[in-house]
Parts: C-alpha cells; sequence; structure tokens
C-alpha cells in the first residue's frame, strides 16, 4: 500500500514529464487501432464481382414492336416493351387525376416528377418501356411479357397474386399495389443499346 | 477470485449501480489494473498478452472470412480465391487470419519454454500448466482443421496423412481404428463431408479455447505470476501494480511483436505455407511430398521416427500429453532455471532438439534425416523421463537471492510492509 | 533482461523461419540450380511494369492460350489499376470480338454462345478435363491463375546454411521462387542428354523434376514469334520474363496495393514502438 502511495504521488509531482510521452504514445498507439477497424467494415461492402453486375447492357435490335423481354439487373426481373403506337397512344391519353399514383418513380428523375408518360420513358425512345418487374405490392413479378400473357384490364401488366393492374406505362391503375413499377436508371448508349445501373 | 481488499471505487452513479448488481469493473480493476506483478517479470511475460490479442485477431478475421467461404468442396478454394481478389480487402483479412496462425503459436512456443525455464509450472501452479496444455491440444486441433479450409493440395492430403494414423488402432483391437477413421471422414475417404464439418468445428474451438484462457488467466491471478527468481511476492517492494506497469510493456511488446507480424502478412505473405496448397485438392495425384504447417514439425519428425506406425502414433501424442505431468517429473527444490546451472544445460539441449526435429520433420524420411530425427526424439523423451527426475535432485542449485526487490535493487533495497494477500 | 528477451526471441524466429523455410520451399529442380531473376515487383518496393504486363498478356494470348485456361481471371481485371491497365473500351472489344462463353439456356434449353462482357472470366480452350487430355495425349495443362504462387524450388541447402538463407529470405521478402522456377523451365527445353531415354510423347527439360514434361517447348519457333509493338526487342527471353510477369500478377493482382499498404504500416508501427517504449521507460523510470 506505502508503495503503492509512494507511485502515485510520485507520478502526481511529475505529471508533464512522465504523461506527455505517455499520452502521445497511448494517442498514437490508439489511432493506428481505430484505423485498423475499416477494413473489417469495408469488407462487408459489396466486392468487385458485385460492382461488375452493377450496370447491365442490352441490345435493343432484335425486340420487334409489340415484343418484350425481361433482362436481370442487379438480381432482379427488368421488363423491357417495345410499345405499339397504340400502347403508345393509350399511355399518353391517361388524365394524372385518374391516377393512383401520381409519382413518376423514376430513378433518372426527382422524388416529386408527376407521372406522365414522357417522365417514364426517354426523349426520342418513347417507343420503349423499361420497368423494374417487381410488383410494388407484395413483390411477386407480374405477368405481361409474354404475348399470351394477361395483361390486366389496362393492356400493360397483371399481377396474378392480388389483383394489381399496371397500364401499358406499368402505372398502377388498379388493385392493392401503392406505387407505379419502378423505373432503372437507365441511358441510350446508342440508338439500339441501352445501360441500366 | 475477487480481492476482498479491492480499491474500486465507482465515481459515476451508474457505476455504483451497475456495482451493486453485476460488478464486473469491480473485478477488472482487482485484477487488472491493481493487481500486484512481480517487478523484475521480463519482456518473456509479455507472451500472455501477446496471445491474448492474437487469440483475438485469429477470431476476428475469421468470422470476416467466413462472411465470404463456402466450405464445401466444389466451391472452398474458390471463394478462397474471391476473398483474394475480390472482397474489399479480403487479401488482408485472409493474408492476417494465415500468418496469424503462425504468430500464434510462435508466440505459444515461447510462452512455453519461458514455463519450462523458470520453473512456472511447480507448485501451485500445476493447474494453471495443465489447462495451458489443453489449449495447446485446443490450438492444435483448430489449426489443423483451418489448414484443411482452403481444400488445396496439401489441405486435402495433411487430412488424409493424419486422419489415417487413427487405423493404426486396428492393430490393437481389429476394426475399431478404421470405424474410428470413417466416423471421422463422413465417408470412405476424406471428402466435402470432411471439408463441411471441419469447417464447424473449426468456427466452434477458438470458443472453447477463450473458455479456457479464462480459466487460464483465473488460475494464474490465484497464485499470481511467476518471476525469473522463481521467488513468491512477500512484500510490497516485491511489486508493482499492473496498470499501468504490466500494460504498458505489454502494449509495447506488442507493437514490436506486431512489426514481425506485419512484415509476413505484407510482404512474405505465403513465405509460412507451401505452394502446393495453391493447387485445387486432387483425390487422384498425392503430391511428392506432404509437410504440414511448420508448428507441427517436430511431432511429425516425432511421428516418423518411429518405423512402427501404432508406436509412431503414440509416440507423437505421448510428445504433447508428456507435458501435463512436468510438474511431478521435475524435482528439483529451486524454480528458476536460472539458479540450477546444470538443468540449464539440458533445458538448452532440449530447446535444439526441438529446432532440430522441426527441420528434419520437413524433410524426407531417408537417410541420415531419420538416424537424427531417432536420436532427437529419443533426447526429447529422456529431456522429461529421466533428466527432469534425475538433475532435480542431484543438482546443487545456486544460492537465489533473499528476495524479488532484493534482485532488482540489490541487497540494499528497504525493507517494505508485507503485500496484501491474493486470490480468494 | 533485455538481452535474454532479444536471444529468445532471435532463436525463435530463427528456429521458425528455419523450419518453416526449409519446409516451404519445393522440390522443383532436386539438383538443378534455379537462378534467381531480377523481377520488377521482388521486394518490399516491388510494383509491376505496365507495359511489361501488357506485352505479357499478348504472349499468353497468343502462345498459352490455345492450351491453357485462366479460368481465375476476369476480363475487368484487365482494366483494373495494379495490373496491365488496359483502356475499358480497349478490354469490352477485345473480349466481345475474341471470346466467347456458354449463354444462359434459351427457350428450348439449349446453351448458345455469346460475346464475352467485362464481367466474364476468360472462357477455357476446352470445355472439361477431358477434353484437354485427349487433345494433349493424356496429359492436362494447367489452369495457369495461380502457377506462379504454385510452384517453388528447393534450393537443396545444407542444415548448416539454412538459417543463413532464410534469413536473407525474410529479410528481403523473397517470394518470387515461383516465378524463377518456371523462367527456368521454360528456357530449360534442350536436347536430352546422350544415353536418356525419354517416354513417349515426352520433352526434355532441364528445370523439370524428373526432367520429362509432357510440354512441349512453347517458344520452339524462337524470336519473332510474338510482334511487340513498343520497341522492346521481341526475343524468347523477353517472351518468358514478360508472360512470367504476366502470370505472377494473375495469381497475385492485390500486390501492388498489399505492398504500398505494408509500406505505411511498417512505417507507422516503428514510430509507435518507438513511441511505446519511452513511453514505457518513463513509466518504469521510479521502479528501476
Amino acid at each position: 500500500m506505502q508503495r503503492e502511495a509512494d507511485l502515485a504521488s510520485h507520478s502526481a509531482e511529475e505529471p508533464t514529464r512522465r504523461d506527455f510521452i505517455v499520452i502521445a504514445a497511448q494517442a498514437f498507439a490508439g489511432v493506428g487501432a481505430a484505423l485498423a477497424l475499416w477494413p473489417f467494415i469495408h469488407q462487408m461492402n459489396p466486392d468487385a464481382s458485385t460492382q461488375a453486375l452493377a450496370s447491365t447492357e442490352v441490345d435493343l435490335s432484335p425486340i420487334k414492336e409489340g415484343q418484350a423481354i425481361t433482362v436481370v439487373w442487379r438480381g432482379k426481373p427488368v421488363f423491357i416493351r417495345n410499345r405499339t403506337p397504340e400502347e403508345i397512344k393509350k399511355a399518353v391519353d391517361v388524365k394524372l387525376s385518374d391516377l393512383s399514383d401520381g409519382s413518376a418513380r423514376n430513378d433518372d428523375l426527382p422524388e416529386r416528377a408527376p407521372a406522365t408518360d414522357a417522365n417514364r420513358t426517354k426523349k426520342g425512345h418513347e417507343n420503349w418501356i423499361i420497368l423494374v418487374g417487381i410488383c410494388t405490392h407484395l413483390g411477386c413479378i407480374p405477368k405481361g411479357q409474354g404475348l399470351s400473357d394477361a395483361r390486366g384490364d389496362f393492356g400493360g401488366w397483371f399481377c396474378p397474386c392480388h389483383g394489381s393492374h399496371y397500364d401499358t406505362a406499368g402505372r398502377i391503375r388498379k388493385g392493392p399495389a401503392p406505387r407505379n413499377l419502378e423505373v432503372p436508371p437507365y441511358a441510350f448508349t446508342s440508338d439500339t443499346k441501352i445501360k441500366i445501373g | 477470485m475477487a480481492n476482498h481488499e479491492s480499491t474500486y471505487r465507482p465515481t459515476s452513479s451508474i457505476g455504483r449501480w451497475m456495482d451493486a448488481r453485476l460488478p464486473v469493473a469491480r473485478i477488472m480493476h482487482a485484477q487488472f489494473v491493481d493487481f500486484p506483478t512481480p517487478r523484475n517479470i521480463n519482456y518473456l511475460w509479455t507472451t500472455g498478452g501477446l496471445l491474448t490479442f492474437f487469440l483475438g485477431v485469429q477470431i476476428a478475421t475469421g468470422v470476416v472470412l467466413a462472411m465470404h467461404y463456402a466450405p464445401t468442396a466444389a466451391d472452398a478454394f474458390n471463394t478462397v480465391e474471391h476473398i483474394r481478389r475480390d472482397v474489399n480487402y479480403g487479401w488482408l483479412m485472409r493474408n492476417l487470419h494465415a500468418v496469424g496462425a503462425s504468430m500464434f503459436f510462435l508466440a505459444v512456443y515461447i510462452h512455453i519454454a519461458r514455463g519450462l525455464y523458470y520453473g512456472s509450472y511447480k507448485a501451485p501452479r500445476e493447474v494453471l500448466w495443465i489447462i495451458g496444455v489443453v489449449i495447446l491440444l485446443l490450438m492444435m486441433a483448430t489449426a489443423f482443421m483451418g489448414y484443411s479450409l482452403p481444400w488445396g493440395q496439401m489441405s486435402f492430403w495433411a487430412v488424409t496423412v493424419i486422419t489415417n494414423l487413427f487405423s493404426s488402432i486396428d492393430s490393437i483391437i481389429p476394426g475399431l481404428g478404421t470405424r474410428i477413421v470413417q466416423w471421422l471422414w463422413g465417408g470412405f475417404s476424406v471428402s466435402g463431408t470432411t471439408l463441411t464439418r471441419f469447417f464447424s468445428l473449426h468456427y466452434l474451438l477458438p470458443f472453447v479455447i477463450a473458455g479456457a484462457v479464462g480459466l487460464h488467466i483465473w488460475a494464474l491471478h490465484v497464485a499470481g505470476q511467476n518471476n525469473p527468481t522463481g521467488l513468491e511476492i512477500k512484500t510490497t517492494s516485491d511489486s508493482v501494480p499492473m496498470s499501468p506497469y504490466a500494460v504498458m510493456k505489454d502494449i509495447f511488446a506488442l507493437s514490436v511483436f506486431g512489426l514481425l507480424f506485419a512484415w509476413f502478412v505484407f510482404f512474405l505473405p505465403d513465405y509460412l505455407g507451401h505452394p502446393d496448397n495453391y493447387i485445387e485438392a486432387n483425390p487422384l495425384s498425392t503430391p511428392p511430398h506432404i509437410v504440414p504447417e511448420w508448428y507441427f514439425l517436430p511431432y511429425y519428425a516425432i511421428l516418423r521416427a518411429i518405423p512402427n506406425k501404432l508406436l509412431g502414433v503414440i509416440a507423437m501424442f505421448s510428445s504433447i500429453l508428456l507435458l501435463v505431468f512436468i510438474p511431478w517429473l521435475d524435482t528439483s527444490r529451486v524454480r528458476s532455471a536460472k539458479y540450477r546451472p546444470v538443468y540449464k544445460w539440458f533445458f538448452w539441449l532440449f530447446i535444439i532438439s526441438v529446432v532440430a526435429l522441426g527441420y528434419l520433420g520437413s524433410k524426407p524420411p531417408e537417410g541420415a534425416y531419420v538416424i537424427w530425427a531417432r536420436v532427437f526424439t529419443a533426447y526429447y523423451f529422456l529431456h522429461f523421463l529421466v533428466i527432469m527426475p534425475i538433475v532435480g535432485v542431484t543438482e546443487n542449485p545456486a544460492p537465489l537471492p533473499r528476495s524479488i526487490s532484493e534482485s532488482v535493487l540489490g541487497k540494499g533495497a528497504a525493507p517494505a510492509r508485507a503485500a496484501a494477500p491474493l486470490g480468494r | 533482461m533485455t538481452a535474454k528477451f532479444c536471444a529468445t526471441l532471435g532463436a525463435a524466429v530463427l528456429a521458425t523461419g528455419l523450419a518453416a523455410g526449409a519446409g516451404a520451399l519445393w522440390a522443383a529442380g532436386e539438383e538443378t540450380h534455379i537462378e534467381r531473376q531480377p523481377w520488377t515487383f521482388s521486394g518490399t518496393f516491388g510494383k509491376f511494369d505496365e507495359a511489361q504486363l501488357q506485352r505479357g498478356f499478348k504472349v499468353y494470348s497468343e502462345v498459352c492460350q490455345r492450351c491453357h485456361s485462366i479460368k481465375r481471371l476476369y476480363f475487368r481485371n484487365l482494366v483494373q489499376p495494379g495490373g496491365p491497365a488496359f483502356s475499358e473500351a480497349a478490354i469490352k472489344s477485345l473480349a466481345g470480338n475474341n471470346y466467347q462463353v456458354d449463354d444462359v439456356p434459351d427457350e428450348q434449353g439449349k446453351i448458345n454462345k455469346r460475346p464475352a462482357v467485362l464481367a466474364d472470366s476468360f472462357p477455357p480452350p476446352y470445355p472439361n478435363e477431358q477434353a484437354a487430355r485427349y487433345a494433349q495425349n493424356g496429359a492436362l495443362p494447367p489452369d495457369l491463375s495461380l502457377i506462379a504462387r504454385a510452384r517453388g524450388i528447393d534450393a537443396g541447402t545444407p542444415f548448416y546454411r539454412v538459417p543463413d538463407a532464410m534469413l536473407r529470405d525474410i529479410v528481403s521478402g523473397y517470394q518470387e521462387a515461383g516465378a524463377d522456377y518456371i523462367y527456368a523451365y521454360l528456357l530449360g527445353y534442350a536436347d536430352p542428354p546422350a544415353g536418356m531415354k525419354m517416354a513417349e510423347f515426352m520433352n526434355y527439360n532441364k528445370a523439370f523434376p524428373g526432367h520429362q514434361t509432357a510440354m512441349p517447348n512453347p517458344f520452339l519457333a524462337g524470336d519473332g514469334l510474338v510482334k511487340y509493338d513498343d520497341g522492346t526487342p521481341a526475343t524468347v527471353d523477353n517472351y518468358a520474363r514478360d508472360v512470367i510477369a504476366f502470370l505472377s500478377w494473375a495469381a497475385d493482382p492485390m500486390l501492388q496495393e498489399r505492398k504500398r499498404l505494408g509500406l505505411l504500416v511498417i512505417f507507422y508501427l516503428i514510430i509507435t514502438a518507438v513511441l511505446l517504449g519511452l513511453a514505457k521507460r518513463r513509466i518504469w523510470r521510479e521502479v528501476h
């Protein structure tokens, strides 16, 4: 006890001489220990092989008017349909006030953009409608891609799980789904090729 | 275990609230802050702290690797490559884990050598020592199974060779050895089934080790640390509080050992391994020379030194199990070899033998290599079974200092109050 | 006390190096002495030479690729920093124009081929091991993704020289035994010595253990086999060095990042160790 008291009082008498180097050393060591934490955290972020699949390129030239294909992007189905002029007109003619969900849900546009057909497609390529094929209700994949598939009351897509009807611009018109089908971020890299993501 | 004279005084109201319900802070304070530590322990006593750090490193990096690794024959090798190439800092995690295992064993062998030299196994630390042997065995099992996980050529064939050893039991009870081996394998040969169960156990055992380490530290704190004189702490001038003295020393030693660790992790990651393990496991092609990792080489040499399969296996396991009996095999009244002029020579002869056996374990079992392996194996067993008991009673130890503080400060040390009792 | 610690630690490290080094390097040329080669990527400050890796890739694709797969390499790896660092556009067109990979099954369940993209790995020259062996007289050309790490050298060092050799290797950071062996192998083709009976389809090689290898000399055509666009002399020796540098990168694409971070960590730890050592001495000053 006495010895410990001696040691303690000794340190109290000369704090600056002993504490500075001790504090400096501990601070230096501590910073390194903190930095060493980063690799342990970062290793859980998407790795290089996943990043490589963050974008998908699609060649649209084989898709004829009226046809549709489904591709995979980031593990999700994406509907790509080459709409007929009738389908385009039907989508353009819809009044915004008739829509259950008035937001464009387009990842390339701000939150509040209205759900006009123009905001659901790219300028100059209005015949192409590209949508994430996951029903916004509970996640089923709606029918409508195949030529003989049911398309629902609005000619777009129909989700068989709980009866949601989407129109030719992929907007929810009837049924329990709360939001329009999401339009993923994409761009035309040439007249016939797109890059999604 | 808690020191009844604990000087811990909680300073905050939360501190007082917890102290009345679960006095963790009080125990930590008594055992790791206040704890009287011999003032003369040298840097060999930092190995305990190093080992705890490396156990932590292995568990942390291991858990991270398990997020990306698949323990199946089809995917194991591929996922390890995925970790090396694609996972963010995956290469670093993998190098830390692989090199960390070697550092873990390097530290444990220094730790054991320290215990052997200074008589840290002698009463009242026999149980502490035995728990240590248990930890060593658990470490060896963990490392053996861990090495199988990359599913390279060496992984596969090392498992095949070592598990096949159990079939030697057939020469005692016909059929039993083969049944045990097939039970271990989960089949008629080493396969993905074996790999998957080894992964499960490899993930489990480090936590068993952690529990054993807890017991190890508990047993240590009952008796207190040994020190180079082998004398017990008698007065307060013999000891210093663990924090900051021993703690600062441990952290400093860690930074130096860390330099060695970092050197291998960043510049020599495959040095301690084997090129054949970068070839996918092929059950139809045996590598020309099968060798275990360096930390198993001495036991491998002992195994191959004995021409009979069963006796070789018995010798190999005995070489480790023998350690358990050292507290009773060593008859010396004096703890520390510092004061045992005759035994000191034999200790170094033992170290040379183990190093030589390590070298011989890496060589093909032919010619002069076999002869020397037998010589050093003989010495290994002689050291424990003959030399320790005999030298202990026959040698004349050097005079011991009167106290720890006398050994540090010289005869002019001022007498101080008797030290508070430890433990209880 | 400190001296004893240093001596014990030194002995332990030496013992580790002794046992490890002696066991780790492997029998790839028992009686043949394999020379060490200068590599730009060896040692603490080693880096890959981008131009060399690009030439090495050219050699691989024109000479080795027809028999040897490199299935762990992805086209995107050729673009990432730390490697040959080709432009993304160049590799996109290389992949799309020259390599076909299996597509997903079509509506009839047939598997067609499609042009490769960056995210694909290099398709193998043979669809499976049996096809490879059939085309190669029963021999299987190994995949080259890890070949530079999967080979080593047993220098046959006598035991009393082992501690010294290990210490030198550890201090210099020698990890290029695979590269050195493959260099000796690629340039080790020669006529068998008089009286040696070669097995059918086998070729004599000075570096290969047993001296009979199933692979024929890939550079038999000699200098000029591969055209280099950057002015480097198109010699067999350069082909070997360049392709081995490329394969060393393929086996360890993170090498540059690893050594860069390593220098920072070592530097940091040296400073930390010095500071902590001083702090320890200050704290212990009263006690000693």
